[in-house]
C-alpha cells in the first residue's frame, strides 16, 4: 500500500538523530537475537520449525508479528483517516480469515505435515508433482508479498528519515534485503521467530500508546471522536458510512466482493503463517497460537480505527495535505506527532520516531517470515525431494535453505528497486487471492475428500495459481488507467482488480476435474493414516530435545 | 529390513486407531462441529460485506450519536470472531482433545506390538 510517497518536508535534524538512534537499536537488537538463534541451529526441525518448542503464547505473538505488516499498520490507519468507514474493510476481511485457519487448517496441519505446506499434500500424493506445484505457488506467493512489503520499506524509511533521493531509497531497500537474509541465514526459524515475538511486542506497545493518547483527547467518547472526525474531514456523515472508497457502481460492488472473498480465505494458505503452525509441539498449542493471534490482530485492528479517525479528526487530509500526498501512509506517524504534544515539543519527537521505528521493527519482521517460507519451500520441497530425491543429509539440506534465502532475499531486492516508481500496492491482495485459489483448495480437499488425488492437487494448484495471476494482469491494476501499473497501454479486458470471484472457486473446480479425469488413484489406507494422524497428532513429530 | 517391518506396523497401528470406535466419534464430533460453524461465520460476514455494497441506507442509519449501523456490524464481526474462537477452544479441549489422547496413546501401544 505504500507507494508514491512525499518525504516529510521538514524532517528536524534533532528528530532525525533520534530516529536513526532508535532504528539503530532495532536492528542491533534484532541481530543479536538473531546470533543468539543461531548457536541452536542442528537440525533440519531447529531450522525449519525452531526445535518445535515455542508455547502457543509465544506463536500467538510470533504469528500476529508475521502477519500484520507495515501495510496494515500504517496502510489501514492511512485508509481510515482518508476514506474514514470503507477503510476499516480491509481489516474485518483480515481478522474472520483466523477462523479458517483455526477451525480448518491450524491443527490438522501441525500433526500432519513437518516443515512445508507440501509435507500435507505429500503425505498420501506423488511426491514429485505435488511438491513442484506446491513449492511454485509457496514461492510466487511469497514473492510478490516480499516486492510489496519491500517497496513500501524503500519509500517509508525514506518518508521517515526524510530521504528525497531515489538511489538512498534503492539502499534502504538493500539494507532491510540484508537484513533479513541474515536473519533467515543465520538465525533460521528460531531467530526469525524472536524477530516477530520483539515486533509484535512494540508494534502492540506503541499502538495501545497513541490510541490512549488519542481517546485522552475526545475525553474516551467514540462518537465524539467519530463526529469530530467527520467533521474535519470535509465529508460530514458520509465520512462514517460505506461508499467513499468501494463499490461506486455494480463492477465496483463486486469487486469489493471479490475482495472480501479473497481476504477470508487467503490467510489460512498463506505460506508464512502455514509454517508458524510447526513450531510448536503439538495441536493444542497450535490451537492456542491461533486464539492468541486472533485476540491480538483483533485488538490491534480495533485500534486502528482510533488511529484512522483520530487522523481524520486531528491532521490535515484535505486533497494537498501531507497525509493525502502519501496515500494516508503518514497519518499514523504525524499522528503520533500531534498526540504527543506537537512538531515543536519533545513529546511530539519522542512518539514520532518510536512510531517510525516501530514500523521499521515491523518490516523486518514480515519480510523474514516470508523470505524464510520461501528458502524452506525451495531447500525442503525442490532439492531434498525433487532434484536430490531425498538422497541428501540434514547437513546438505540446511546449507541449501540457507544459500535459498540468499538468493530469494537477492531476487527480491533486484526486483525491488526497479520497481520503486510503480504502483504495485495490488501484490497484497494478489497474494491473498493466489493463497486462497490455489493453496486453500488443495489443502482443504486433501484433508477432508477421500477420492481427492495428485491430478486433482497439480490441477487445483497450478489453475488457481495462474488464473488469478492472468486475470490480474488483464485486469485495470496493470493496464488501461492513469493509476495502472503500466501507464499508457491498454490491455486490460477483465473488469475487476481483484480475481478471487472468478479465480477461487476456480481453483476448487478444477481439483475436483483433476481428480475424476486424473487417472491416479489414491490409496484409501493413506487417507485413513493422514485422518488419523491429523485429527488424534498420532505418529505426529513432537518438540525436539536438545 | 526392520525399516520395512517397521513401516508395515505403522500402518497396522494406524489402521488399528481408524477402526475404533472412538475415532470415529471424534470425527464425528469434529465434523459436527466445524461445519455448522464455518457455514455460519461465512454467511455472517458475507452478509456483512453484501450490506456494505447493497444495503447502504440501512447501514447509514444512526444509532447513538455518530455511531451507525455500519460500524456496529463491523464491531459484531470482531466480536462474533473472538466469540467463535473461544466457543471452538472450549469445545475441542472438552470434546476433542481426551479422545485424540486415549486414541494417541492405542496408536503407541499397538505400534509396539
Amino acid at each position: 500500500m505504500t507507494t508514491l510517497l512525499v518525504p516529510l518536508a521538514d524532517a528536524e535534524p534533532g528528530n532525525q538523530a533520534l530516529t536513526i538512534s532508535l532504528f539503530t537499536a532495532v536492528v542491533a537488537v534484532t541481530l543479536y537475537i538473531t546470533w543468539w538463534a543461531s548457536r541452536q541451529n542442528k537440525t533440519t526441525a531447529d531450522y525449519y520449525a525452531g526445535g518445535r518448542s515455542f508455547s502457543g503464547a509465544q506463536n500467538g505473538l510470533a504469528v500476529a508479528g508475521d502477519y500484520m505488516s507495515a501495510a496494515s499498520f500504517l496502510g489501514i490507519s492511512g485508509q481510515i483517516a482518508l476514506y474514514g468507514y470503507d477503510g476499516f474493510l480491509y481489516s474485518i476481511g483480515f481478522l474472520v480469515a483466523w477462523l479458517v485457519a483455526l477451525l480448518l487448517v491450524a491443527e490438522l496441519l501441525r500433526n500432519s505435515g513437518r516443515f512445508t505446506m507440501a509435507d500435507q499434500l505429500a503425505f498420501r500424493m506423488k511426491q514429485r508433482p505435488v511438491r513442484t506445484a506446491a513449492a511454485s505457488s509457496t514461492i510466487v506467493v511469497s514473492i510478490f508479498y516480499l516486492l510489496a512489503q519491500m517497496v513500501g520499506a524503500g519509500s517509508l524509511v525514506g518518508l521517515l528519515l526524510g530521504v528525497k533521493s531515489e538511489g538512498l531509497k534503492a539502499g534502504v531497500i538493500v539494507l532491510v534485503g540484508a537484513l533479513m537474509i541474515v536473519y533467515v541465514t543465520i538465525g533460521g526459524m528460531k531467530g526469525t521467530t524472536w524477530v516477530q515475538i520483539v515486533k509484535a511486542v512494540l508494534l502492540m506497545t506503541g499502538t495501545v500508546l497513541i490510541t490512549f493518547l488519542v481517546l485522552l483527547k475526545f475525553d474516551f467518547n467514540p462518537s465524539k471522536l467519530l463526529g469530530a472526525a467527520a467533521a474535519n474531514s470535509g465529508k460530514g456523515e458520509a465520512f462514517l458510512q460505506p461508499g467513499l472508497l468501494y463499490g461506486k457502481d455494480l463492477t465496483g460492488q463486486i469487486d469489493f466482493l471479490s475482495l472480501g472473498l479473497a481476504l477470508v480465505l487467503g490467510t489460512a494458505g498463506l505460506p508464512h503463517i502455514l509454517i508458524r503452525f510447526y513450531t510448536v509441539p503439538d495441536s493444542r498449542s497450535a490451537r492456542r497460537s491461533v486464539q492468541w493471534a486472533i485476540g491480538l490482530i483483533g485488538s490491534f485492528y480495533l485500534m486502528t480505527l482510533a488511529l484512522g479517525f483520530g487522523a481524520a479528526a486531528l491532521l490535515d487530509t484535505s486533497k494537498d495535505s501531507a497525509v493525502a500526498a502519501s496515500k494516508g501512509n503518514t497519518a499514523s506517524v504525524l499522528l503520533a506527532e500531534v498526540v504527543g504534544g506537537g512538531p515543536d515539543s519533545i513529546g511530539g519527537a519522542i512518539l514520532l520516531a518510536l512510531i517510525a521505528a516501530v514500523a521499521f521493527a515491523t518490516i523486518l519482521a514480515v519480510v523474514a517470515g516470508l523470505t524464510l517460507a520461501s528458502a524452506s519451500s525451495f531447500a525442503h520441497d525442490l532439492y531434498v525431494n525433487v532434484i536430490a530425491k531425498g538422497k541428501t543429509t540434514e547437513k546438505t539440506e540446511i546449507r541449501v535453505a540457507r544459500f535459498a534465502a540468499i538468493g530469494i532475499g537477492a531476487v527480491a531486492i533486484g526486483l525491488a528497486i526497479p520497481a520503486q516508481k510503480l504502483n504495485i500496492a495490488f501484490l497484497v491482495a494478489l497474494a491473498f487471492a493466489v493463497a486462497a485459489s490455489a493453496n486453500l483448495p488443495a489443502l482443504l480437499f486433501n484433508l477432508f475428500w477421500r477420492r481427492f488425488n495428485t491430478s486433482g492437487a497439480v490441477w487445483s494448484i497450478y489453475g488457481g495459481l495462474t488464473s488469478a495471476v492472468v486475470l490480474v494482469i488483464f485486469s485495470p491494476v496493470v493496464s488501461g488507467q492513469s493509476t495502472s501499473m503500466i501507464t499508457g497501454a491498454d490491455f486490460a479486458w477483465f473488469p475487476l482488480s481483484n480475481p478471487g470471484i472468478v479465480s477461487i472457486p476456480l481453483g476448487f473446480l478444477l481439483g475436483v476435474l483433476g481428480t475424476y479425469l486424473g487417472k491416479d488413484k489414491t490409496s484409501a489406507a493413506r487417507y485413513n493414516e493422514l485422518s488419523v494422524r491429523a485429527l488424534t497428532g498420532a505418529g505426529a513429530e513432537g518438540a525436539a530435545k536438545h | 529390513m526392520s525399516e520395512e517391518t517397521g513401516h508395515e506396523r505403522e500402518a497396522r497401528a494406524y489402521e488399528a486407531v481408524h477402526e475404533a470406535r472412538d475415532f470415529q466419534e471424534l470425527k464425528r464430533r469434529y465434523k459436527n462441529f466445524v461445519v455448522p460453524w464455518t457455514v455460519a461465520f461465512m454467511v455472517w460476514y458475507l452478509a456483512y460485506v453484501a450490506c456494505n455494497n447493497w444495503a447502504r441506507d440501512f447501514m447509514s442509519h444512526q444509532v447513538v450519536g455518530h455511531i451507525n449501523v455500519a460500524l456496529i456490524f463491523g464491531l459484531l464481526q470482531f466480536v462474533s470472531t473472538f466469540a467463535i474462537a473461544a466457543i471452538y477452544g472450549r469445545f475441542a479441549n472438552r470434546k476433542l482433545d481426551p479422545l485424540a489422547s486415549g486414541l494417541n496413546a492405542k496408536y503407541k501401544r499397538e505400534r509396539r506390538r
